[in-house]
């Protein structure tokens, strides 16, 4: 435990490092208002981030969650242009549902059929994309079909933080207590951490993967409403490679592709600091090649980071040793 | 036809190993002769696996000497024990399904050509030759996943012999096989005998101990019982120098007063596992459930909790038919299990220690949903504190506590969902003594509380020291069920082993 506390401040030191490298050189960045928008450019990484770790925490891995924010967006924003009168309440819902099916789907086939999740999701992945095409016969629909309610939602400033951002604090809030509080969130670690001692506890591996799998595609689903609705443009390639930086922010917050290990903390740190280094540097005019060795760099120092945590812990054998410690 | 020497090929003359705490070898003699097959008899617990292990460099003596032809060697590593012609054949080897036979036999010697690289041609004919010399139509080119168990074991025992062996160490060989893959075993031990290999024969099985030793040695707690050949001693003889000891340890069994039937199991049956398992456990009772390993004893207790279902069969709780479908539905009907290996079954270790207290009991500390942390702690305070846990704290991971507290965190789970019956799969193995008499203190108050115990034990004297009643396993179904005065170690051997009782169950 107090390992991994250890690191979640090591990185929010990086992510405040990296702050104040930026100020130098542009000093209103750390003004509230400027950190606000970077939370909220950041925003759809950190709730698809949070649906990621569940999963990785259950050893999968969900690498269609970009594809269904695409195909979750164009759902609903064919939607908004058929009835552009829709209450919000409702294409959010449908949002919700549709990404939840989607998971669903995803975690079924890992389930039922007991196919490798990194395969299962891989063949969705491109699944997803492909029926975006099918449904939208590869036409893009822009701002001027969408209706200005749709579009508005996500922008609509609520004191000083745009919705978006609220929603992203909103779920990190909701995960933080699913986590640490409910039989789920348990039975979530538990799986990961050891499936056959989780199995003689009376858990359903499978069962409890499946749900990692429809966190994962609700939280994608909601995540495609608020993308399209943001940028006010659907079209197939929507957020091509995101699952990539997911996938990138769980590794950098601590999230331990083996398993059973990390926290919503450490999630919400990882997002924020690819947040920054890929909304952040641009603007002070580092080259686009930093950005990449930053966050590459900060992959490797993370996943040797967790290598060098899980060799700590092997078996105190020496007496002395046991004392001193 | 057998090549008769007087003097012994390899011999291992006042072998002392110890391990912290435990003497498992106490100044052991073994003779190997070329061209006969001398079969280890002991126990679990008795240290044929020791002997095999420093027969092949694997473990160093702390005394005596390992004599090969006569002379004293030293086997510092497994290497260097091929080199002095020793060879072992282990119940499992690792072989390698993407590779070729020849590349299986030979792998880490495969013969060199021009430049260093493995000459291929050479290796296949010379696996050929190997595989020739111990009967086995096998087609050195062909991957190993292409092959049955039977041709696998054959593989394996060619990569034995692959190292110019004179001394073939055979470990259980015949655990894993079918009676038709055991009869060609026979063959090729046969046909070893006649090349003038000495043979160290281990098994637990009497009838082939018989069939195809020529001597034997039995070994007990540790220490040298006997040796002779093996025309010259009787079965019941043999057992009599397996067990016959004194009961040197005290087991703290309480008398518990054995109330009404609370499970009764009638029938239980699995295609492939287990036949026709009727017994009742009482309340406050312990039964032990002996076996040679392999007689479906674990299986059984899984197919209880819902791991794997019977084919066939009725479990009862209380007198009221009770379908277990799930471990979920067994911690419901009040039935808990705790396996054998707890490393890889039992605790999670990446997880708090409360937490892993109070996984299979998180109903009990919610409430609409959500985890209470104030009852969650207490309860798992209440367990820890009852079974004597050291830690520090219970937020810290179980992976920084000790194997023996590590155990504690999981029977602290199990006895924290309030169970009826406990099963406890080999409770005290790989633990040293000071925690095995903790164990069976606390399976002793257990069961005087009122707690039915299951104990499945391959430990003569812990079987007889804790339980009321013995259910002993044969080949997957049950051979007798002994109590009172028939609790013999003898009687155990004979059921257990099937000798003299022919099948008939008792």
């Amino acid at each position: 435990m107090s390992a991994l506390k250890s690191r979640d401040t090591l990185l929010f030191g990086a992510i405040l490092l990296l702050l104040a490298l930026i100020s130098t050189r542009f000093p209103g960045f750390a003004a509230p208002s400027n950190l606000a928008s970077v939370l909220t450019d950041t925003s759809p990484l950190i709730v698809l981030a949070l649906g990621q770790m569940v999963v990785i925490l259950t050893r999968c891995i969900d690498l269609s969650v970009a594809a269904n924010l695409a195909l979750t967006g164009m759902v609903c924003a064919m939607l908004n242009v058929a009835m552009p009168d829709l209450p919000m309440p409702v294409v959010i819902l449908v949002a919700l549902v549709c990404g939840a099916c989607l998971g669903a789907v995803n975690g079924l086939l890992v389930w039922k059929l007991d196919i490798p999740p990194i395969v299962v999701t891989l063949g969705t992945m491109t699944i997803f994309r492909g029926i975006i095409f099918l449904l939208s016969d590869g036409q893009w629909i822009n701002a001027h079909e969408m209706s200005p309610a749709f579009t508005g939602l996500p922008r609509t400033v609520i004191l000083g933080l745009p919705i978006l951002g609220w929603i992203a604090l909103l779920m990190v809030a909701v995960m933080a207590v699913v986590m640490s509080r409910t039989p789920l969130g348990r039975a979530f670690y538990a799986v990961g951490g050891n499936p056959r001692a989780a199995v003689y506890t009376g858990l359903d591996v499978g069962r409890t993967q499946f749900l990692a799998f429809v966190i994962s595609g609700t939280l994608a689903g909601l995540t495609g409403y608020l993308w399209i609705a943001r940028y006010a443009v659907a079209y197939v390639d929507i957020a091509g490679g995101f699952e990539l930086d997911v996938v990138a922010a769980c590794v950098i917050g601590g999230i331990s592709i083996a398993g059973g290990v990390g926290t919503v903390v450490g999630t919400l740190l990882g997002a924020l600091f690819l947040g920054v280094v890929k909304n952040a540097l641009p603007v002070v005019d580092i080259s686009p090649f930093w950005q990449l060795a930053i966050s590459g760099a900060a992959i490797i120092i993370a996943v040797t980071l967790n290598a060098r945590a899980g060799r700590a812990k092997g078996r105190v054998i020496l007496k002395s040793a046991e004392v001193t410690r | 036809m057998n090549i008769q020497t007087d003097a012994p090929v390899l011999a291992l003359d006042g072998i002392i190993k110890t391990f912290p705490g435990v003497r498992a070898l106490d100044q052991v003699n073994l003779s190997l002769y070329a061209g006969e097959v001398t079969s280890l008899v002991g126990e679990n617990g008795a240290g044929k696996s020791t002997v095999v292990k420093i027969l092949t460099g694997i473990y160093q003596p702390d005394g005596g000497s390992i004599l090969l032809d006569g002379k004293p060697v030293v086997f510092a590593t497994s290497q260097d024990a091929a080199r002095g012609g020793v060879t072992a054949i282990h119940q499992e080897t690792v072989l390698f399904d993407e590779l070729s036979v020849a590349e299986n036999i030979f792998i880490g010697h495969a013969p060199r050509g021009m430049f260093g690289l493995i000459d291929h041609a050479e290796m296949r004919r010379k696996a050929g030759e190997i595989l020739g010399g111990i009967g086995a139509a096998i087609d050195p080119g062909v991957k190993l996943k292409d092959l049955g168990i039977a041709s696998r074991h054959l593989v394996a025992i060619a990569r034995a012999l692959s190292v110019e062996a004179r001394v073939v160490i055979m470990d259980e060989p015949t655990a894993a096989l079918s009676q038709k893959e055991i009869e060609e075993l026979y063959a090729l031990v046969a046909t070893l005998k006649e090349q003038g290999k000495a043979i160290l024969f281990i098994s637990h099985k009497f009838d082939e101990i018989f069939r195809i030793s020529d001597r034997y040695t039995v070994f007990r707690d540790g220490q040298f019982v006997g040796a002779g050949r093996i025309d010259e001693i009787s079965e019941g003889e043999l057992v009599q120098m397996m067990v016959g000891r004194a009961v040197d340890q005290i087991f703290p069994k309480r008398a518990a007063v054995i109330g009404e039937e609370v499970l009764k199991v009638v029938g239980y049956s699995h295609p492939t596992e287990f036949e026709d398992i009727s017994f009742t456990l009482r309340r406050g009772e312990i039964l032990g459930f002996y076996g040679l390993v392999g007689a479906g004893r674990s299986e059984l207790m899984q197919s209880l909790i819902g791991i794997t279902r019977p084919a066939k069969g009725v479990s009862r709780i209380e007198g009221k038919i009770t379908v277990i479908r799930s471990p979920a539905d067994a911690i419901d009907a009040g039935i808990v299990y705790v396996p054998e290996d707890r490393g890889r079954q039992g605790a999670i270790i990446d997880m708090p220690i409360f937490q892993n207290v109070t996984l299979p009991s998180l109903s009990r500390t919610s409430r609409r949903g959500f985890i209470r942390l104030a009852e969650e702690f207490a309860l798992a305070r209440e367990y820890t504190e009852r079974l004597d846990l050291r830690a520090a704290s219970l937020d810290t991971p179980v992976g920084s506590l000790s194997g023996g507290n590590q155990q504690k965190v999981v029977i602290a789970k199990w006895l924290a969902t309030k169970p009826r019956v406990i099963i406890l799969d080999e409770p005290t193995k790989g633990i040293d003594i000071g925690s095995k008499a903790a164990v069976h203190d606390f399976m002793s108050e257990l069961a005087s509380q009122g707690l039915s115990v299951i104990m499945v034990s391959s430990e003569i004297p812990e079987i007889l020291g804790m339980s009321d009643r013995v259910i002993v396993m044969r080949e997957g179904r049950i051979a007798a069920e002994l109590e009172g005065a028939d609790m013999t170690p003898e009687t155990l051997v004979r059921h257990a082993a099937g000798i003299g009782v022919s099948g008939a169950a008792a």
